[in-house]
């Protein structure tokens, strides 16, 4: 698709680490290989629960997605696989450390991004990087570079949802580059200039009678 | 007399239609509003989901893959015949649900609660929700399904007399803000606003003003009419466009559902529908004809009655 003035970069999976040292903010990626989907439900049984990936998975691919896609299971256990789209990723910020260490990923795939600290103190180190969908939605977009769902894993345990879809990919994408190499976060860069504005949006608009919870986080006082 | 088999086939089909085809009024707006973004980033993500559509369609997948909690909102004419009854109806919606789940294929997104069991075709407990009106003087049967993800964009706030529109203004540009960061609220979207009710009819009110009006629609009172263009013009100005990046395309349009309220107070609520706002709309008349659109003329006047008894000739001089 048209790019604009994005630099557009094709990866192969396993990604290496010098081709991720290559990838700026906003460069628009493509992925050929294999990449698998992990949210709450494996995250869970794996980090809680100190279950093992399943063998062979962490040598196919290095590229785990915050996804689950809209697919169904055919009577011939053969699966029906349509849009794929990514899930926000800032709530598994705090099991990303552990997640790295089972996994050995070095690229993740997911919506909207994680903090500025967790790509200085997490990414950076491993030199892995974050790549977040766009839109959000280009489900039907991302769903044509499946070529095939090379395996299911944990789908009685899991659900349709929340199971490890293994997906052969090709062309698949876009995805924009959200974290580089000192840890900077796209988004984080926009939120800044957005930020400039904010308190100017509200000039001139008085404040209502009573305050909400979680505008003072002191119990203590009153909203009125 | 609108027969079972009619209604299961009808519910099949809705559900794949607002999975798939994203509705014309909403990609005109959507198309104007990616033809003024000036900004580099924000024009290179509405571009890519005008694609999206496009895929969609060709291939016949669903536009994104959270494909939502999908819901129904039956409008009966008061002479409606139906076979089996509303009881009937009921079946039909979560069972021509359950089979599309599988066959589109949907992403089977409800689950308990607590226990996350699912049951992988989107019905369980008081799910999927079916929201119920009538109509005089017709006897067909309109169904609309809705398909709206669920995390994020959505905010109550009790307001009072008092706060007055600046109230309302603070409130909403507070949920833009909060929901817009990182695109979490899937932006550029329909925003509908529900003011009074109670707060249970204001979160309805709300929800069914971003979902079930189409984009270009006014509310019938000019001043709520104002206020909705007024609101819209403030959301794109804020500075933020698709995914939070800096950009103005923020709102594709406004919509505001009025209720009354305790005198005391001015409860609001908003709701951001999203960037593939999934809404079908089938009429299913007594002959066993089924037209299909994408505008759910919810609203009608008998809808937003204002009187004691229904005065159609009233409702039509105000109109």
């Amino acid at each position: 698709m048209a790019t604009g003035s994005r630099k557009t970069v094709r990866l192969k999976t396993p990604v290496r680490r010098e081709d991720l040292e290559q990838l700026e903010l906003g460069d628009v990626v493509y992925l050929e290989g294999h990449v698998y989907t992990a949210r709450e439900g494996v995250y869970r049984r794996v980090i809680t629960e100190g279950h093992k990936l399943p063998e062979g998975l962490t040598e196919l691919t290095n590229v785990s997605f915050h996804c689950s896609p809209a697919a169904s299971v055919n009577d011939d256990a053969t699966f029906n696989i349509g849009a794929v789209t990514a899930t926000a990723s800032f709530r598994f910020g705090a099991l990303i450390p552990a997640w790295f260490e089972a996994s050995d990923c070095l690229l993740i795939l997911g919506k909207g991004g994680m903090t500025e600290e967790d790509y200085r103190n997490v990414f950076v180190p491993r030199g892995a990087r974050y790549l977040t969908t766009v839109g959000y939605g280009t489900g039907a977009l991302l769903g044509r570079g499946i070529k095939n769902v090379k395996a299911v894993h944990w789908l009685p345990e899991l659900g349709i949802a929340q199971a490890i879809w293994v997906l052969e990919v090709e062309n698949f994408g876009p995805f924009l580059v959200d974290s580089d190499g000192e840890g900077r976060s796209l988004f984080e860069q926009h939120n800044k200039r957005l930020n400039q504005r904010i308190e100017g949006l509200y000039d001139g608009l008085k404040q209502p009678a009573l305050s909400r919870m979680g505008e003072t986080v002191d119990r203590r006082e009153e909203l009125i | 007399m609108i027969r079972k088999d009619t209604l299961y086939a009808t519910a099949h089909e809705l559900t794949r239609r607002a999975a798939i085809e994203i509705p014309s009024d909403y990609l005109s707006g959507l198309e104007a509003m990616a033809a003024k973004e000036s900004e580099d980033l924000s024009s290179f993500v509405l571009a890519a989901m005008l694609e999206n559509y496009k895929a969609a369609k060709e291939d016949a997948r669903a536009m994104c893959a959270d494909t939502g909690v999908p819901r129904f909102y039956v409008k009966a004419g008061n002479e409606a015949k139906i076979e089996g009854g509303m009881v009937a109806v009921e079946e039909a919606l979560r069972s021509g649900l359950a089979q599309a789940t599988h066959d589109i294929p949907l992403r089977p997104n409800r689950v308990h609660p607590l226990w996350r069991h699912d049951n992988n075709n989107n019905v369980g407990l008081n799910a999927p929700e079916i929201e119920y009106s009538f109509e005089p003087d017709a006897d067909w049967v309109d169904i609309t399904t809705v398909h709206k993800g669920g995390l994020f964009g959505t905010d109550y706030r009790m307001l009072f007399p008092g706060d007055g529109i600046d109230g309302i203004k603070r409130f909403f540009l507070d949920a833009m803000i909060a929901f817009g960061k990182r695109g979490l609220a899937c932006q550029p979207a329909i925003v509908g606003i529900g003011l009074g009710g109670s707060k249970d009819t204001c979160m309805v009110l709300g929800k069914q003003a971003a979902c079930l009006r189409t984009v270009g629609d006014r509310n019938p009172d000019p001043k709520i009419a104002e206020l909705e263009l007024e609101l819209m013009e403030m959301g794109n100005n804020i500075g933020m466009g698709p995914m939070g990046f800096v950009g103005s395309s923020m709102v594709v349009d406004c919509h505001i559902e009025v209720g009354y309220t305790h005198t005391g107070g001015m409860p609001m609520s908003v709701h951001s529908f999203c960037l593939s706002s999934r809404r079908a709309v089938a009429r299913l008349y007594a002959d066993g004809r089924v037209q299909y659109r994408t505008d759910p003329e919810w609203f009608t006047p008998y809808h937003r009655r204002n009187d004691v008894k229904w005065q159609p000739e009233a409702a039509r001089q105000s109109a």
